[in-house]
């Protein structure tokens, strides 16, 4: 009863934060209403007993990607206004989309077994688990038994990923002052000091 | 407890909430790449869902692989945006129009 009612509050406060993102009038309140609904999310996969996936939401999700993308919204100096232009243009077909979308989701859901009903087993009812159940260790057993090999691509994955983010944000400015300590270190006396012999002069 | 339609039709609406965000910041970058964001969450959803219902470990593991490509996916798009901005200061979708045949 509890769940029920936890499930429904987060649900609410999921899609209202949905709702921010895409209607918020500056982007760093969207990318603020999109952490929210990453939080929300993460409560709702506690709630249905995915705690290691929630963890990881949070953690790489709102600890990592939301930090890029505030840091990204917040250095880029955006005209706003150009950008809000003609917002409403295509508000309708959006609109229509979106309902359509969720009549047809909600539709195929009824078909197969009514809002709330049975779908199949155990009448459709997410079945809690024992309580010395760990979600992470059952992730990790299949993980690094028979996901292996896809685990290591996923890693590789991501190296590409920040290989190609450095090589494409990286650039040489010019007209930079800096050491060049190789060149510091192999200075020679005669390059930098020369004596000379000349006849005293008188002042002028 | 929590049902399996429940959790369905939560994630098909937010996916319907995310493909609509599309339709209204279509000239706004970083909206569309937060969007993608949204529904690949709405996705996840959906993995996780089926996964604890049919008590199958394995749709858990395709969420994690789905996270990993969503951060390599973002991390890359907005290395792409920020490179755009200082050649064109400007995000606008409309103005990137250079590559067209």
């Amino acid at each position: 009863m509890l769940i029920q009612v936890l499930f429904h509050v987060f649900a609410v406060i999921l899609l209202l934060a949905a709702l921010g993102v895409i209607g918020a009038r500056n982007p760093v309140y969207s990318a603020l209403a999109l952490v929210m609904c990453f939080i929300t999310s993460a409560a709702i996969w506690l709630l249905i007993e995915a705690e290691f996936l929630a963890v990881v939401l949070v953690l790489v999700y709102v600890g990592a990607v939301m930090v890029l993308f505030l840091f990204v919204v917040m250095m880029l100096d955006i005209n706003l206004a150009e950008l809000r232009k003609g917002f409403t243009r295509f508000a309708w077909l959006g609109w229509i989309t979106a309902a359509a979308l969720i009549v047809e989701i909600t539709g195929v859901v009824w078909a197969r077994g009514g809002l709330g009903g049975s779908i199949d087993a155990h009448r459709g009812v997410v079945v809690p688990l024992p309580a010395d159940y760990s979600n992470t260790l059952e992730l990790g057993k299949v993980l690094y038994t028979r996901y292996a090999y896809p685990f290591e691509l996923a890693a590789v994955l991501l190296l590409v990923a920040i290989v190609a983010a450095i090589a494409l944000t990286m650039r040489r400015r010019t007209g930079l002052k800096h050491q060049d300590i190789n060149r510091q270190v192999a200075v020679r006396r005669e390059d930098r000091v020369r004596l000379i012999k000349m006849d005293a002069e008188k002042r002028p | 407890m929590i049902t399996l339609v429940q959790l369905l039709i939560l994630s098909g609406a937010l996916f319907s909430i995310a493909v609509a965000g599309i339709f209204l910041n279509r000239k706004n970058v970083i909206l569309l790449l937060m969007c993608v964001e949204l529904l690949l969450l709405a996705a996840n959803f959906n993995f996780i869902a089926f996964s604890r219902y049919l008590n199958d470990i394995n749709g858990q593991v395709f969420v994690f692989f789905i996270l990993t490509v969503a951060a390599a996916e973002s991390a890359i798009g907005l290395a792409i945006l920020v490179v755009l901005f200082r050649e064109r200061r400007s995000i606008n979708v409309e103005d990137l129009n250079t590559l067209k045949g």
